[in-house]
Protein backbone atom coordinates (compact mmCIF):
# COMPACT_ATOMS: atom_id res chain seq x y z
CA UNK A 1 0.00 0.00 0.00
CA UNK A 2 0.94 2.98 -1.00
CA UNK A 3 2.20 6.00 1.72
CA UNK A 4 3.50 9.68 1.84
CA UNK A 5 5.65 10.35 4.52
CA UNK A 6 6.52 14.20 5.43
CA UNK A 7 9.82 14.67 7.04
CA UNK A 8 10.42 18.39 8.29
CA UNK A 9 14.21 20.06 8.58
CA UNK A 10 15.47 23.74 9.54
CA UNK A 11 17.80 26.14 8.21
CA UNK A 12 18.66 29.62 8.58
CA UNK A 13 20.12 31.84 5.88
CA UNK A 14 20.75 35.51 4.51
CA UNK A 15 19.76 36.73 1.28
CA UNK A 16 19.51 40.12 -0.20
CA UNK A 17 17.33 40.18 -3.42
CA UNK A 18 18.90 42.02 -6.48
CA UNK A 19 18.44 41.92 -9.72
CA UNK A 20 21.56 42.76 -11.36
CA UNK A 21 19.33 43.79 -15.02
CA UNK A 22 17.02 46.11 -13.10
CA UNK A 23 17.82 49.95 -12.02
CA UNK A 24 18.28 50.37 -8.28
CA UNK A 25 14.81 52.37 -8.26
CA UNK A 26 13.39 49.31 -9.93
CA UNK A 27 15.14 46.69 -7.61
CA UNK A 28 13.98 49.25 -4.65
CA UNK A 29 10.11 49.52 -5.57
CA UNK A 30 10.38 45.44 -6.73
CA UNK A 31 12.06 44.22 -3.46
CA UNK A 32 11.51 46.60 -0.95
CA UNK A 33 13.07 45.60 2.61
CA UNK A 34 14.37 42.76 0.89
CA UNK A 35 16.57 44.92 -1.55
CA UNK A 36 18.46 46.10 2.04
CA UNK A 37 22.49 45.68 0.28
CA UNK A 38 23.14 44.22 3.86
CA UNK A 39 20.96 41.54 3.39
CA UNK A 40 18.76 39.79 6.23
CA UNK A 41 17.98 36.68 7.13
CA UNK A 42 15.09 34.28 7.75
CA UNK A 43 14.86 30.46 9.99
CA UNK A 44 13.76 28.47 7.00
CA UNK A 45 11.50 24.90 7.92
CA UNK A 46 11.79 22.77 5.18
CA UNK A 47 9.05 19.88 4.37
CA UNK A 48 10.12 16.76 2.05
CA UNK A 49 7.42 14.74 1.06
CA UNK A 50 8.45 11.26 -0.51
CA UNK A 51 5.90 8.68 -1.55
CA UNK A 52 6.35 4.84 -2.28
CA UNK A 53 4.92 1.23 -1.21
CA UNK A 54 5.53 0.69 2.59
CA UNK A 55 7.17 -1.94 2.38
CA UNK A 56 6.34 -5.65 4.35
CA UNK A 57 9.77 -6.18 5.60
CA UNK A 58 10.51 -2.83 6.86
CA UNK A 59 6.95 -1.08 7.45
CA UNK A 60 8.71 1.83 5.99
CA UNK A 61 8.06 4.18 2.46
CA UNK A 62 11.90 4.63 3.36
CA UNK A 63 14.61 4.52 6.01
CA UNK A 64 14.58 7.81 7.86
CA UNK A 65 18.39 7.57 7.97
CA UNK A 66 18.43 7.59 4.26
CA UNK A 67 16.41 10.56 3.88
CA UNK A 68 17.91 12.53 6.43
CA UNK A 69 21.21 11.66 5.52
CA UNK A 70 20.71 12.89 2.13
CA UNK A 71 19.21 16.24 3.26
CA UNK A 72 21.85 17.01 5.93
CA UNK A 73 24.45 16.56 3.36
CA UNK A 74 23.62 17.48 0.32
CA UNK A 75 21.14 20.01 1.42
CA UNK A 76 21.51 21.47 5.15
CA UNK A 77 25.20 21.39 4.88
CA UNK A 78 25.10 23.50 1.67
CA UNK A 79 22.42 26.37 3.03
CA UNK A 80 22.30 26.46 6.15
CA UNK A 81 24.00 29.47 7.90
CA UNK A 82 25.24 30.45 4.74
CA UNK A 83 24.84 33.85 2.60
CA UNK A 84 22.53 33.00 -0.27
CA UNK A 85 23.57 35.15 -2.86
CA UNK A 86 27.26 34.53 -2.17
CA UNK A 87 26.51 30.68 -3.78
CA UNK A 88 26.76 29.27 -6.89
CA UNK A 89 23.40 28.19 -7.45
CA UNK A 90 22.61 32.19 -6.89
CA UNK A 91 24.91 33.90 -9.30
CA UNK A 92 22.10 34.17 -11.75
CA UNK A 93 19.10 34.12 -10.12
CA UNK A 94 17.51 35.93 -7.42
CA UNK A 95 17.71 33.74 -3.93
CA UNK A 96 13.65 34.47 -3.79
CA UNK A 97 12.61 31.52 -1.44
CA UNK A 98 10.57 30.11 -5.18
CA UNK A 99 14.18 29.73 -6.65
CA UNK A 100 15.41 28.44 -3.40
CA UNK A 101 12.61 25.61 -3.11
CA UNK A 102 13.19 25.29 -6.97
CA UNK A 103 17.10 24.17 -6.42
CA UNK A 104 16.09 21.94 -3.13
CA UNK A 105 13.66 20.39 -5.47
CA UNK A 106 15.90 19.52 -8.13
CA UNK A 107 18.68 18.42 -5.45
CA UNK A 108 16.16 15.57 -4.05
CA UNK A 109 14.62 14.97 -7.55
CA UNK A 110 18.08 14.54 -9.11
CA UNK A 111 19.73 12.57 -6.07
CA UNK A 112 17.61 10.59 -3.67
CA UNK A 113 16.43 7.60 -5.26
CA UNK A 114 15.05 5.03 -2.14
CA UNK A 115 11.38 6.77 -2.90
CA UNK A 116 9.43 8.97 -5.12
CA UNK A 117 9.84 12.46 -4.57
CA UNK A 118 6.51 13.87 -3.53
CA UNK A 119 6.57 17.55 -2.93
CA UNK A 120 9.26 20.17 -1.29
CA UNK A 121 7.45 22.51 0.86
CA UNK A 122 9.34 25.63 2.70
CA UNK A 123 8.33 28.25 4.95
CA UNK A 124 10.29 31.34 4.74
CA UNK A 125 8.39 32.80 7.94
CA UNK A 126 5.73 31.49 9.84
CA UNK A 127 3.08 33.87 7.47
CA UNK A 128 4.51 32.30 3.93
CA UNK A 129 5.53 29.15 1.93
CA UNK A 130 5.87 27.70 -1.09
CA UNK A 131 5.47 24.10 -2.42
CA UNK A 132 6.78 22.16 -5.34
CA UNK A 133 5.62 20.00 -7.04
CA UNK A 134 5.11 17.61 -10.39
CA UNK A 135 2.29 19.42 -12.20
CA UNK A 136 -0.20 16.16 -12.02
CA UNK A 137 -3.56 15.26 -11.18
CA UNK A 138 -4.54 13.45 -7.40
CA UNK A 139 -3.31 13.56 -4.07
CA UNK A 140 -0.79 15.93 -2.72
CA UNK B 1 -16.80 18.53 -2.35
CA UNK B 2 -15.53 19.67 0.86
CA UNK B 3 -13.02 18.22 2.62
CA UNK B 4 -13.30 18.75 6.87
CA UNK B 5 -10.76 17.53 9.42
CA UNK B 6 -11.00 16.40 12.86
CA UNK B 7 -8.12 16.35 15.13
CA UNK B 8 -6.77 14.09 17.89
CA UNK B 9 -4.59 13.26 19.88
CA UNK B 10 -3.20 10.02 21.69
CA UNK B 11 0.30 8.98 23.29
CA UNK B 12 1.45 4.97 22.81
CA UNK B 13 4.79 3.20 22.85
CA UNK B 14 6.28 0.91 20.00
CA UNK B 15 9.52 -0.40 18.77
CA UNK B 16 9.86 -2.09 15.86
CA UNK B 17 11.55 -5.56 14.94
CA UNK B 18 11.50 -8.03 12.24
CA UNK B 19 11.40 -12.15 13.46
CA UNK B 20 12.47 -12.74 10.01
CA UNK B 21 15.48 -10.77 10.65
CA UNK B 22 18.61 -11.41 12.59
CA UNK B 23 19.26 -9.64 15.59
CA UNK B 24 22.34 -7.59 13.63
CA UNK B 25 19.91 -6.86 10.87
CA UNK B 26 16.94 -5.66 12.79
CA UNK B 27 19.85 -3.50 14.58
CA UNK B 28 21.19 -2.02 11.63
CA UNK B 29 17.94 -1.11 10.15
CA UNK B 30 15.79 0.15 13.04
CA UNK B 31 18.84 1.39 14.98
CA UNK B 32 17.69 2.86 18.45
CA UNK B 33 13.70 1.92 17.47
CA UNK B 34 14.90 -1.74 17.96
CA UNK B 35 14.75 -1.80 21.64
CA UNK B 36 12.17 -4.57 22.94
CA UNK B 37 11.74 -2.78 25.64
CA UNK B 38 9.81 0.24 23.83
CA UNK B 39 9.68 3.72 23.52
CA UNK B 40 6.80 5.89 23.62
CA UNK B 41 5.19 9.24 21.26
CA UNK B 42 2.41 11.63 21.44
CA UNK B 43 0.57 10.95 17.87
CA UNK B 44 -1.67 13.34 16.66
CA UNK B 45 -4.35 12.14 14.04
CA UNK B 46 -6.06 14.05 11.40
CA UNK B 47 -8.50 12.39 9.84
CA UNK B 48 -10.26 14.25 7.09
CA UNK B 49 -13.42 12.99 5.04
CA UNK B 50 -15.11 14.46 2.26
CA UNK B 51 -18.74 15.01 0.65
CA UNK B 52 -21.27 17.32 -0.84
CA UNK B 53 -23.05 19.56 2.21
CA UNK B 54 -26.63 18.22 3.57
CA UNK B 55 -29.01 21.08 2.19
CA UNK B 56 -30.68 20.31 5.30
CA UNK B 57 -28.30 20.40 8.26
CA UNK B 58 -25.31 21.72 6.76
CA UNK B 59 -22.85 19.22 7.48
CA UNK B 60 -20.72 17.15 5.72
CA UNK B 61 -20.40 15.11 8.99
CA UNK B 62 -22.06 15.17 12.09
CA UNK B 63 -18.22 15.97 13.75
CA UNK B 64 -20.11 14.17 16.54
CA UNK B 65 -20.14 11.35 15.14
CA UNK B 66 -17.42 11.84 13.72
CA UNK B 67 -15.68 12.74 16.91
CA UNK B 68 -17.35 9.22 18.53
CA UNK B 69 -15.99 7.03 16.04
CA UNK B 70 -12.43 7.90 15.96
CA UNK B 71 -12.72 7.76 19.85
CA UNK B 72 -14.24 4.24 19.67
CA UNK B 73 -12.15 2.90 16.84
CA UNK B 74 -8.91 4.34 17.44
CA UNK B 75 -8.17 5.95 20.35
CA UNK B 76 -9.78 3.30 22.87
CA UNK B 77 -7.50 0.63 21.59
CA UNK B 78 -4.45 2.85 20.68
CA UNK B 79 -4.34 5.56 23.52
CA UNK B 80 -1.94 4.91 26.27
CA UNK B 81 -1.51 0.94 24.93
CA UNK B 82 1.65 -0.61 23.58
CA UNK B 83 0.92 -0.82 20.27
CA UNK B 84 3.07 -3.95 19.16
CA UNK B 85 1.10 -5.98 22.43
CA UNK B 86 -1.78 -4.60 22.84
CA UNK B 87 -3.50 -3.85 19.18
CA UNK B 88 -3.84 -7.15 17.30
CA UNK B 89 -2.81 -5.06 13.88
CA UNK B 90 0.77 -4.82 14.97
CA UNK B 91 1.04 -8.83 16.30
CA UNK B 92 2.00 -9.38 12.44
CA UNK B 93 2.87 -5.62 10.98
CA UNK B 94 5.44 -3.20 12.40
CA UNK B 95 3.83 -0.38 14.34
CA UNK B 96 6.00 2.22 12.05
CA UNK B 97 3.78 5.51 11.08
CA UNK B 98 3.32 4.07 8.07
CA UNK B 99 1.52 1.20 9.12
CA UNK B 100 -0.06 3.24 12.05
CA UNK B 101 -1.88 5.44 9.28
CA UNK B 102 -2.87 2.63 7.80
CA UNK B 103 -4.32 0.49 10.31
CA UNK B 104 -6.27 3.81 11.58
CA UNK B 105 -7.82 3.53 7.53
CA UNK B 106 -8.71 0.09 8.19
CA UNK B 107 -10.58 0.88 11.26
CA UNK B 108 -12.00 3.78 10.09
CA UNK B 109 -13.45 3.28 6.50
CA UNK B 110 -15.51 0.79 6.87
CA UNK B 111 -17.39 2.59 9.74
CA UNK B 112 -18.30 5.75 8.51
CA UNK B 113 -21.75 6.38 6.53
CA UNK B 114 -22.47 10.03 5.85
CA UNK B 115 -18.97 10.83 4.46
CA UNK B 116 -16.20 9.31 2.99
CA UNK B 117 -12.62 9.13 4.21
CA UNK B 118 -10.26 10.81 2.36
CA UNK B 119 -6.83 11.03 4.28
CA UNK B 120 -5.40 9.78 7.46
CA UNK B 121 -2.40 11.65 8.61
CA UNK B 122 -0.70 10.79 11.69
CA UNK B 123 2.28 12.82 13.14
CA UNK B 124 4.67 10.58 14.81
CA UNK B 125 6.57 14.19 16.24
CA UNK B 126 5.72 17.71 14.91
CA UNK B 127 8.20 17.12 12.04
CA UNK B 128 7.45 13.58 11.00
CA UNK B 129 3.66 12.67 9.50
CA UNK B 130 2.55 10.16 7.34
CA UNK B 131 -0.65 10.59 4.94
CA UNK B 132 -2.43 7.57 3.80
CA UNK B 133 -5.26 8.09 0.82
CA UNK B 134 -6.29 4.52 0.86
CA UNK B 135 -4.21 4.27 -2.43
CA UNK B 136 -3.72 0.15 -2.82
Amino acid sequence: MKAHLTRRYRFSASHRLHNPAMSDAENRSTYGKCNNPHGHGHNYALEVTVSGPVDEGTGMVCNLVDLDGFVQQEILQRFDLQNLNMLEEFQKSVPTTEHLGQTIYEILQRGFRRAHLERVRIEETMMNSFEFAEAREGNW
Amino acid sequence: MVYLTRKAEFAASHYYHNPAFTPEENQRVFGKCNNPNGHGHNYTLEVTVKGEVDPRSGFVVDLKQLKETMNREVLEAMDHRFLNKEVPEFSTRIPTTENLAIAIWQRLEPKLNAARLHRVRVYETPDLFVDFYGEA
